[in-house]
């Protein structure tokens, strides 16, 4: 899909301790940055839950970044150790969904690298801009069902149990490719 | 194992029987409303023993069961697969192992129904038999126009085909000779498959299966390891993480939360994949998850009753997690 010029969503976790110190610093030094991040503050990277971002990105977020304090830095210890893990995991998970993993990036920013802030920040949403907006959910389901015809057969039935000469021929798993609606796309 | 069968039966029934003195009630398979149904029963005395039955139809995993009825002494039959529900039940402390009478059947694979629906019309077959054993013995069904032969081999469900664990790893007795695993390594072909696909043609993909779900929640319901039912998030106002809408984001989204929230916890039974009336393949949401668990922290659930699940912990400097702040 083309870029159509629409502004980037970007959403940014930052931790309290570190990295929206980090982001604050940046500010204070007037680096240039991108205005694309909503940043939102939480207590530690270990209260992101990894829904906060599964939400984001199937919401339209074009991009996620998680930022906390260097590992062996959280101010409680340990709750970055714990994201770690559970980010690495939905990190890894997220191309099954057809999700870019590229689209979410966690980082350790300390509260002094103002200026790695601001290398951090231009670097991932140069990327995001790379991979240009996401695919926008929305209006495709409006499309299928304008073409399934929302009340009458759902887009499941031709898939499911294709009626054949002999009774019922096994489920394919038929893929629709953005050439198929393309047409209804247009229209709109 | 036709053979052998009646005697499996025999002992099984024998030693609940034994058994039913110490619990509430023992749940085992019965016979459901046609020959290739089985269903759940409840066995509270004698007289219901004659319901137990234990052969390729008994799909279910009876550990579904398990956490709503907590509080009581159960008796509960599982093949291997159900056990490792089980197991990851007792780990997060969900049951007392002491109030669990465990029944644990060996066991060579159970039919995929919509494999054999694929086949034929189901609603006519009016007898099944099992001939030899589920690998490569036979399934002969009475249909109105005779009777029909069929390799049971091609009707396994998937996940028997990749069976690692048929005898339970948790039991207090064992009804049958334990069997040597016969399942394939599980080399997540179907992953593969679509991992060869662009991120595009992937979110097409999924836009075409989960926009055909219902939001009925059997894959919730049916879940041995769902057990917020009652304040789960789907249902939830406070935090108002879905609503109430058909649209696809929401769909989408109760899927990646349950496959988020099941992360070091499902055990691959199959039973949100089976009891989909519309055929989603959410398991592979599920099965992409346990593979990169397994490539990161070499774990499986539901293994071992005093593993640490990997989320639970951490290690200081970790084996296989590169530093992602510095890569780019």
């Amino acid at each position: 899909m083309p870029d159509m010029g629409r502004d980037y969503r970007i959403i940014g976790f930052l931790c309290n301790w570190c990295s929206y110190g980090g982001a604050d610093a940046a500010g204070v030094a007037r680096f240039s940055q991108p205005t694309e991040l909503r940043i939102i503050r939480v207590p530690c990277s270990g209260r992101v839950d990894p829904m906060f971002v599964a939400k984001a990105l199937l919401s339209g977020a074009d991009g996620v970044l998680v930022s906390g304090c260097h590992p062996r830095d959280c101010h409680y210890t340990e709750g970055n150790l714990y994201a770690r893990r559970r980010l690495e995991l939905l990190r890894r998970f997220l191309p099954i969904i057809g999700i870019d993993e590229g689209r979410f990036e966690y980082i350790w920013v300390s509260a002094s690298e103002g200026s790695r802030w601001r290398d951090m920040v231009t670097r991932f949403s140069e990327k995001i801009h790379a991979l240009g907006p996401i695919p926008r959910m929305a209006e495709a389901a409006h499309t299928l069902c304008v073409l399934d015809g929302m009340l009458g057969v759902s887009s499941a039935q031709p898939d499911m149990w294709t009626a054949g000469d002999a009774g019922h021929e096994p489920r394919r798993d038929a893929l629709l490719h953005m050439d198929d609606y393309k047409e209804v796309m247009d229209g709109e | 194992m036709a053979n052998e069968a009646p005697d499996r039966i025999a002992e099984l029934r024998a030693k609940v029987a034994a058994e039913l003195p110490n619990v509430d009630f023992v749940l085992g398979y019965g016979r459901g409303f046609d020959p290739l149904h089985a269903t759940p029963v409840t066995v509270r005395n004698v007289k219901d023993l004659d319901k137990l039955i234990f052969d390729p139809t008994c799909v279910q995993n009876l550990a579904t069961s398990l956490y709503g009825v907590r509080g009581k002494r159960l008796g509960v039959v599982v093949k291997g697969c159900d056990s490792r529900s089980v197991i990851q039940l007792l780990q997060e402390r969900l049951w007392e192992r002491e109030n669990l009478v465990i029944f644990g059947l060996p066991c060579e694979g159970v039919l995929d129904l919509a494999k054999v629906r694929a086949t034929l019309d189901i609603s006519t077959v009016r007898a099944v038999a099992f001939a030899g054993s589920p690998r490569d013995g036979k399934v002969i069904l009475t249909l109105p126009e005779g009777q029909r032969e069929l390799e049971t081999g091609g009707l396994l469900a998937d996940k028997c085909l990749r069976c690692q664990h048929p005898n339970p790893l948790v039991y207090d007795h064992m009804i049958g000779a334990e069997l040597a695993p016969q399942g394939a390594e599980d080399t997540y072909a179907d992953l593969a498959a679509l991992e060869k696909l662009s991120t595009q043609e992937r979110f097409d993909f999924w836009k075409r299966q989960m926009g055909r779900c219902i939001r009925c929640y059997a894959c919730r319901n049916a879940c041995p390891l769902c057990v917020c039912k009652h304040v789960c998030l789907a249902d939830s106002r406070e935090p108002h993480w879905l609503s109430a809408e058909a649209t696809l984001q929401e769909k989408w989204l109760f899927q990646v939360m349950h496959a988020l929230h099941l992360a070091g916890r499902c055990t691959e039974c199959g039973e949100c994949q089976r009891s989909c009336p519309m055929g989603i393949p959410i398991l592979l949401l599920k099965r992409m998850m346990n593979r990169e668990l397994r490539e990161l922290f070499n774990y499986q659930a539901g293994v071992s009753l005093d593993a640490i699940p990997p989320l639970h912990t951490f290690l200081m400097e970790e084996d296989r997690i590169k530093d992602r702040g510095l890569l780019w």
